[in-house]
């Protein structure tokens, strides 16, 4: 197995399968000995990560940040060696119904937000932190209503952020947190109609996910699977299905610059420390 | 500079239309301008710019996309489905379920229809066909009197009965043929899955009108035997579309076209009567596409005929252990053209019926020389063909 490049990815929906099948066949035609794991959560594919478990995760951003912090515990460099172009420069909105009197941030003050799965960063940790560096802190100056859809999942899966949405319109929450897109997407399919819902405050600019190599990856394995990635072109009906399907049109080398307010967010609101503990106690 | 106001509408109010359309007259790599009032402009552009692969820049009121060249190249090596005006010798599995002369994207399914060449399935007149089928639909409930005031003798109901009971097993062979072989014909040749659909449609509405009769006086149907399921079967079981069409509409609903006429002559009542006629428009069509469909096959391939000469012979063989017409219907055919139980009566009957199996032979050697082949074997063939006249 010395020239099969692994990878671990979690399975937040059964189309996982489907998406990484298709990537080992069309590495396979393109001469790359690629095969993939696949976890239940993020924190299941770290730890197996620093285990050896494989060479390159599919990580979530906070996932990223988890690895990272472990890799620092441990004395072991991380990189990002690919993206999606769909995973740079996303943005969080709060947003309340139209005819709410919630005008400003601080009218939130005593209301409730809906947010996505605990363990989300577009849909909970980063709005949240948006608001608290606003001047509220969650679960003291407001109430928080969480929608945990799939923990361990970070938020991929969009569940979690679709009930807050429809808390907001139920009128069971006073606000809500989604992603950008999601907050597009919703209108489209008519959980937030068009027209129904303001936006009160958007966060400011983060990455979404990335590949992550530990310092002991095999270099020649890892350095083919990115020249292949930066090779696969929107315009080959053999591609296209699958960037479609993984919901990018382009791969883009991995940046780092953008996962600050992410980062923010966690040390605020302690994230990831227990976890970070848990497996410097392991190692030891 | 390229700019587009979207004034009030939102881009999750179709306001992404006019920025697609904006997009569209630029060049990839060229910035647009968008603006507009709605207070979710920028984060929307932003999102759904991200999904197109458009580079973004937000403003106060919008903000400045760069196009992307991910919408032109997904068109890049496009197929077009055939022309949209005639039909191709072979339909590619690439165009799938798409309208003929449709542009397929690259890279998607391939269906397997195995009905894919011209020669194969199609006819000329498939469209005239179709569009005269459309035109004669009739509607069971209005067409037929179903409350005109009769009562007959028992023997002649029970042999309305029986007849009746005999055309639904037969029609529902003449269903699920067509309906089969509709799922095999790649959509490209339109014309002729519409044509089978329609038939298959037909058969349907025989088979409603059959059973209603059968049942307008009494509380089920009459028999069916061994003989006449085991000759249905053999068609139900051919495989060849060619060789389905030969037995089942040419020869099969071509003898069907002389049992309803004569159905419709000799009927004891104003229903069997009109659903007879009704229902003999409606194969005449059936067989016209079948003879049509094979003539033209025919002059391509010659050898054609030989094949449907095998299939003839073949199904002859098979049925020759069988007893053919069941009894019950023959009987029940001389008694509804004698239209009493006197000799005298029962005698006309019975010349009746010598007579109807003549036409139907007649009509089968006909349809046969059209197709090419000589006299004396088409007469041959034709007397081949299966006793239980489907």
């Amino acid at each position: 197995m010395s020239n099969t490049l692994l990878m671990g990815a979690v399975a937040y929906d059964p189309k996982v399968v489907t998406i990484w099948d298709g990537f080992q066949k069309w590495f396979g035609e393109h001469g790359l000995d690629f095969d993939y794991l696949l976890y239940s959560n993020y924190e299941r594919q770290v730890e197996g990560h620093f285990q050896g478990h494989f060479h390159v995760a599919w990580n979530s951003p906070l996932a990223w940040l988890q690895a990272k912090a472990v890799g620092s515990e441990l004395g072991r460099s991380v990189e990002a060696v690919a993206m999606r172009d769909t995973d740079c420069d996303l943005t969080s909105v709060v947003v309340v119904r139209a005819g709410s009197d919630i005008r400003t941030v601080e009218d939130l003050r005593g209301r409730t937000v809906g947010v996505g799965a605990g363990d989300s960063p577009q849909a909970t940790l980063i709005p949240l932190a948006h608001i608290a560096e606003l001047g509220l802190e969650p679960d003291e100056d407001f109430e928080v209503r969480r929608f945990d859809v799939l923990v361990g999942k970070h938020g991929d899966h969009v569940g979690g952020e679709r009930h807050a949405a429809k808390a907001l319109m139920a009128g069971e929450v006073d606000a809500a947190c989604m992603i950008d897109g999601n907050h597009w997407l919703f209108g489209k399919e008519g959980t937030l109609p068009s027209g129904a819902t303001r936006i009160l405050t958007q966060t400011g600019q983060y990455d979404h996910c990335n590949f992550t190599v530990l310092d002991d990856a095999p270099q020649a394995l890892v350095e083919e699977f990115v020249r292949l990635l930066h090779s696969m072109d929107f315009e080959d009906p053999n591609v296209r299905p699958l960037l479609q399907l993984e919901g990018l049109k382009q791969w883009e080398p991995g940046r780092t610059d953008k996962y600050g307010l992410l980062e923010r967010a966690i040390d605020r609101f302690d994230t990831i420390q227990e976890f970070v503990g848990r497996l410097r106690e392991a190692r030891r | 500079m390229n700019h587009v106001d979207l004034q009030g509408l939102g881009l999750d109010e179709g306001g992404h239309l006019l920025v697609k359309r904006a997009l569209a007259a630029i060049p990839v790599g060229d910035t647009l301008v968008v603006r507009g009032s709605s207070a979710s402009l920028s984060v929307h552009l932003r999102a759904w710019c991200r999904a197109q692969g458009h580079e973004f820049e937000p403003s106060a009121d919008g903000g400045v996309v760069r196009r992307g060249s991910a919408e032109v190249g997904r068109w890049r090596g496009a197929e077009r489905a055939g022309a949209a005006d005639c039909v191709e010798d072979e339909a590619s599995p690439r165009w799938g379920l798409g309208a003929r002369g449709c542009t397929v994207e690259a890279g998607g399914p391939e269906f397997d229809f195995p009905l894919r060449t011209r020669s194969e399935i199609w006819a000329d007149d498939a469209a005239r066909l179709y569009a005269q089928a459309v035109a004669a639909q009739w509607d069971p409930g209005s067409a037929i009197p179903w409350d005109a005031p009769f009562d007959l003798p028992d023997d002649v109901e029970d042999a309305v009965v029986q007849v009746m009971t005999y055309l639904i097993e037969n029609e529902t062979a003449a269903l699920v043929i067509p309906a089969r072989f509709a799922s095999q014909v790649h959509p490209h040749y339109r014309e002729v899955l519409q044509l089978l659909a329609v038939q298959a449609a037909d058969e349907a509405r025989h088979i409603e009108v059959f059973t209603r009769r059968a049942l307008l006086k009494r509380a089920r149907p009459g028999l069916s035997t061994t003989g006449g399921q085991a000759s249905l079967k053999t068609l139900v079981e051919e495989r060849d579309f060619a060789e389905a069409t030969l037995l089942l509409s040419v020869l099969g609903e071509g003898s069907f076209l002389s049992l309803l006429r004569f159905l419709h002559e000799e009927a004891p009542d104003p229903v069997t009567r009109e659903i007879s006629r009704l229902a003999a428009q409606d194969e005449a069509r059936h067989v016209a596409f079948g003879l049509s469909h094979l003539a033209e096959q025919v002059r391509s391939d010659p050898a054609l005929l030989d094949r449907l000469e095998q299939a003839i012979r073949r199904r002859h063989d098979a049925l020759a252990a069988t007893s053919g017409l069941n009894e019950e219907v023959f009987d029940a055919l001389v008694l509804l053209g004698a239209a009493g139980l006197e000799p005298l009566e029962l005698r006309a009957g019975w010349q009746k019926v010598q007579a109807l199996e003549r036409d139907m032979h007649e009509g089968r050697r006909r349809r046969l020389a059209r197709l090419g082949f000589a006299d004396g074997r088409a007469d041959e063939l034709s007397s081949l063909h299966t006793r239980n006249f489907m």
